[in-house]
Formats: C-alpha cells, structure tokens, sequence
C-alpha cells in the first residue's frame, strides 16, 4: 500500500478553501446585489419616477466592480481539480460534465449579452427591454450557481450515477436524478436565497455611510427600504431552506449532523444546543462529557431531523458502533463499512487484472462483488474509525456563527424596517453604525455556511465512495504549498483593487440627477 | 446611435460603450490582466492537468487511477 501524504492532502484543501471562499466573496454579492438592483428598476420601470432609475444605476455601477474582479475566480478550482485532484476529476467526470457544460453555456451568454445591455443600453432599448435585460443577467448569474451548487450537492449524495470499473469512472444514469436530488433543490436555494441576505445587508450599511455622512439621504433611505425586504425574505426563506438541508444531512450525512451538533452520543428526544463550549481535545472513544456547558432546546434537533420529537438521532460514538435502527435495517458499524469498503477496492483491482487476462469469469465475480459493495467503496481507505469523524469544533462553532448571526441580521432588518417605516431611521446614527459595521458579519455568515457544509463533509470528496485522500494527485506537496502561496498574493492584490474601485466609487456616489451620464 | 432596430445595431451598441467606457475602464484592465495571468501564467506553468501530461490515452489514464485507487491508504 501506497501511505497517503497527510500534507499533501492538507495543502490541497487548503488551496482549494482558500481559493473557495475568496470566490464565494464575490458570488453572494452579486446574487443579492443583482436581485435587489433589479427590484429597484423594476420600480422605476412601474412608476417612471427618475429617482429609481438614478438609485438602480448606482448599485448597478458596485454590481459591476464586484463581478468584474470576481468573474472566472471560480475558475481557478477547476485548474486545481486538474492539477491537485487527477484521481476525484477522472472518478467523477461524467457525472460534473454535463452541467458544468450547460452552465458554460446558458449562463456565458445569458450574461454576457445581457450585461451589455443592461450598461450600455439605457437610451438605445425600451425601458421594458432594458428591464428584462436586467433581470436576465441576474438569471444568468442565478443559473451559474445553479449548476455548481448541483455539482457540489451530488459529491455530498452521489445520487443518479453508476460506477463503471473499466474506464475508473462514475456515469451518469440519470440527469434528472442529479439535477434534482432534494439535496441539490435545497442547497441551491438555501445558498442563493441567504445571498440575498448578503446583498441587502451591503446595500443597507452602504446607505447607512451616506446617511451618516449626511449625503444623499433621499437615495439612501429608498435603497434601506428595498434592502430590509430583501433581507427579511432572505433570511425567513434562508430558514426554511435550512431546515429543508438539515432535514437532508440527518438522513444523508448523519455524521456531519453529529458534528454540528457535537453530539458524540445519540437518543431519542436529543435537544438542539443553543449556546455551548466543547471540550478541547475530546475524542469519540473517550469518556469525557462534550459539554463544557450548554443551552438546549429540548427534543428539538430529533425534531428538525426527522419531524418527530421524540426520534432516535445517532451521535458519533452510535455511528462509529452502528447497531441502531435505521429504515434500511440495522445500521453498519464503521468498522463494519471499514470491511466492506476493503471488499470493494479488492474487487476493482481484481476486476483490472481479470480482464486484462481476458478471465471473464473472474472479472464477472469481481464485478459482483465490486458492485455488492461499492456504496462503501471509501472507507477501503481508512484504518480506524477515527478517520471517518470530521473536524467536530469547526463544524460546531461555524453552524452556530452561521445561525445566531441570521437571527441578528433578522433582528436588524425588523428594527431598520420599523425605523424606516416611522420615517426615523435618517435620525438615528446608532443603527447606522451597526449597518455598515454588520457588513462584514454578513460575509461571515455566508462562510461560516459552506465551512459547516464542506468541513462538515469531511473526510469525504465524494460521500462514503470518495475520501479526500484517495482524490488527491500523486504530486509534491512542496508545490501545492507554493500555488497555494501564489493565489493568497494574486487573491490579495485582486481584493484590494476590488476593495479601493469599490470605495471609489461609494465615494463618488450616485450621479447627479441633472448629469445625465450615460457612461460606464 | 438611436435605437436598437437591427444586429448591427446591437454590436455597435457594444462599440459604443467599449469606447465611452469611463469608470469600466480600470475593471477592464482588471479582467484582462486577471486572465492573462489566470490562463498563461498559472495554467501554462503551474497548474498543468495531472493526466494529460502524463498519459496519452484514456486506458493509460484508467489504468493509472485504478491503481492510484487500488493501492493508497491512510
């Protein structure tokens, strides 16, 4: 057996996070800034009032900025996939090329004609055409996550595939079932409806700035009024879509459940935690207690993972032992999994060797074997139990960095929206401030969810068939360790353009209503 | 240019405001430095696709990555 080089493996997911989230800097934005800036020339459109027109324009110039420095950061990740994950890109590449096809495709020119015209086009086009245009390129930015995320949704539920041992590859036996799988409905609605809640938090601090500079008020308290919508929706929306994707990790990814919970043993009737500390350093097979202290809501987690108050949620240790009750039967042990997965991978290589020897008997019993036991094919790789538990306190502190940040941003939004509604809200700077100061917090938000979703999934590229390990190239982790140094120069140069047009143009503010400026 | 009545009329739409671009302009030279250095920087030197370089044919490919996945472990 070749050892895995754990560094190896460290320096590609760390050049793949880091690349992941600088892109998923600019994603969101552009999803809620799009959506919001479309609504507000939708009014324009409906009522012809200039204003609108002036105040859409403007967010349509930071719209600009942030897609442009962040067009085809995304990919990047397809670079590294070549490069970093040969062995994950050949396993799966008839499941991704398909839908990565079609989003090439559709969502390059849906955005890339209607861009166009959505900057150039105001005087050259109807208002009706122009509006269309508009929500069209937000279509198109819609519908590239769409395919991602899909993508991304499969390697957590490899779901309308099959795996053919003689070219090493998933196929694809159904699009439909990959394209929608719940667990690809959901995850591309949680992520893009939480983007929204992004963008209005954007618009609403950046408001906030020009009204605590005393600057634009009429522009700045119209664009709140359209953000604090925005962000309401998002977020109610964000929390049905987030109990529809745990709903779906409690029956897909049981694991990661535990570790969002740091439930390391299960019941019946298990509560949701609030508020707690872990115990630094706690290990599945060890008896200390989790908790260091904790808050719960009773019964609730059995709740949101199975509808019923007072239904069994597995925790770590019952996962590692198996045994407990599932619809399937009883459930494997990792051990149990550990067996069958070593079954499997015996299989594939003896399938190789039969059928290069021509053996077609073998090759059939190999074959037979293979496919009995295939859905546990990754856990051939692993040596104990151990290496099947993700990182438990990032996935714990980020699921609830993600979760009572959405219940302040609700919070804020309702106040703001109330404050605004009285007509108060240009007379009180204090909200202001936490505005613009709770920007930042929403880009944490958005990445304390994808640390919950990809740490979460860990140690697998592909559930249960893939783990990060076995995808990674045979390359030296001394380069990786150099890209990796390449992208956080290039990343912070780009974030710094990104960041000083951005002020630039924040500072400049919206154009004066008798300018008439056409340009961009 | 008046409005859009015709093909030509929408590429010279694009002439147009490439040519009057006034704050774009900078995000411009962004985007083509960015992919510039994205595509004959880093894809060209060090980002070059793993089995391409070193197989010529799918089967040398599949072969490679069975072992690859017959042979590692933990």
């Amino acid at each position: 057996m070749n050892q895995i080089d754990v560094s190896l493996v460290d320096w590609s997911r760390a050049q793949f996070a880091l690349t992941a989230m600088y892109h998923w800097l600019f994603v969101p934005l552009t999803l809620g800034l799009g959506l919001i800036m479309s609504i507000m020339e939708t009014i324009y459109y409906r009522t012809g009032d200039e204003k609108w027109k002036r105040t859409a324009k403007f967010w349509m110039k930071l719209f600009g900025v942030n897609f442009a420095v962040g067009v085809a950061t995304g990919i990047i990740l397809e670079f590294e996939f070549g490069t970093n994950w040969s062995n994950y890109s050949w396993f799966v590449g008839d499941i991704f090329g398909a839908p990565l096809a079609i989003e090439g495709i559709v969502a390059f020119f849906l955005e890339a004609t209607f861009i166009a015209v959505m900057y150039f086009g105001w005087t050259k086009v109807s208002k009706r055409f122009h509006l269309a245009s508009t929500w069209l390129t937000v279509g198109g930015a819609t519908l590239s996550a769409l395919w991602i995320l899909v993508a991304n949704a499969w390697m957590q539920y490899p779901a309308g595939m099959g795996f053919n041992p003689d070219t090493v590859r998933n196929e694809m036996e159904s699009f439909w079932a990959v394209a929608l799988s719940p667990m690809a409905i959901n995850k591309f609605f949680h992520t893009v409806i939480s983007s929204w809640t992004l963008g209005a938090a954007f618009v609403a601090g950046v408001s906030s700035w020009y009204l605590l500079k005393k600057r634009e008020k009429v522009f700045a308290l119209d664009s709140i009024k359209v953000a604090v919508l925005v962000g309401i929706t998002g977020i109610v929306l964000s929390w049905v879509t987030g109990d529809g994707s745990g709903n779906q990790v409690a029956e897909k990814q049981p694991m990661k459940l535990a570790a969002m919970e740091g439930l390391y043993d299960g019941g019946n009737g298990v509560g949701l935690v609030a508020a707690a500390i872990l115990t630094p350093g706690k290990q599945y097979n060890d008896s200390q207690d989790p908790y260091i202290f904790k808050i719960e809501f009773p019964k609730m987690l059995s709740f949101l993972a199975n509808r019923d108050f007072n239904s069994f949620v597995p925790g770590i240790n019952d996962l590692v032992k198996g045994g407990y009750s599932t619809p399937d039967g009883p459930a494997l042990s990792i051990d149990q999994k550990i067996e069958k997965g070593k079954i499997a991978r015996a299989a594939l290589a003896e399938y190789s060797v039969a059928k290069k020897a021509n053996d077609t008997e073998r090759a059939a019993d190999a074959k037979q074997r293979l496919e009995a036991n295939f859905d546990h094919f990754g856990y051939a790789y692993f040596n104990s139990p151990a290496d099947a538990i993700p990182n438990v306190p990032l996935v714990f502190y980020a699921f609830r960095v993600m979760v009572i940040l959405a219940g302040f941003f609700l919070l804020l939004f309702i106040v703001v929206w109330y404050y605004s509604a009285k007509n108060k809200f240009a007379n009180t700077p204090w909200l202001q401030w936490v505005c613009l100061l709770s920007i930042p917090l929403a880009y944490i938000t958005s990445q304390a969810g994808w640390i919950v979703a990809e740490v979460g999934r860990q140690p697998w590229a592909i559930q249960d068939i893939l783990p990060v390990g076995a995808a990674i190239s045979n390359i030296s982790a001394a380069s990786v360790k150099l890209t990796f140094f390449v992208f956080l120069i290039l990343f912070t140069v780009l974030l710094i353009a990104e960041l000083s047009i951005m002020l630039k143009q924040i500072k400049a503010g919206p154009e004066k209503i008798d300018e008439g400026n056409e340009g961009y | 240019m008046d409005r859009i009545r015709s093909f030509p009329d929408f590429i010279a739409m694009y002439v147009e405001g490439f040519k009057n671009l006034t704050w774009g302009k900078p995000l411009w030279i962004i985007i083509l430095v960015k992919l510039f250095i994205m595509f004959a920087i880093l894809r060209a030197f060090l980002f070059p696709n793993f089995l391409n370089s070193r197989f010529d044919t799918e089967t040398e490919k599949s072969e490679y990555v069975t072992k690859e996945l017959t042979t590692k472990s933990y």
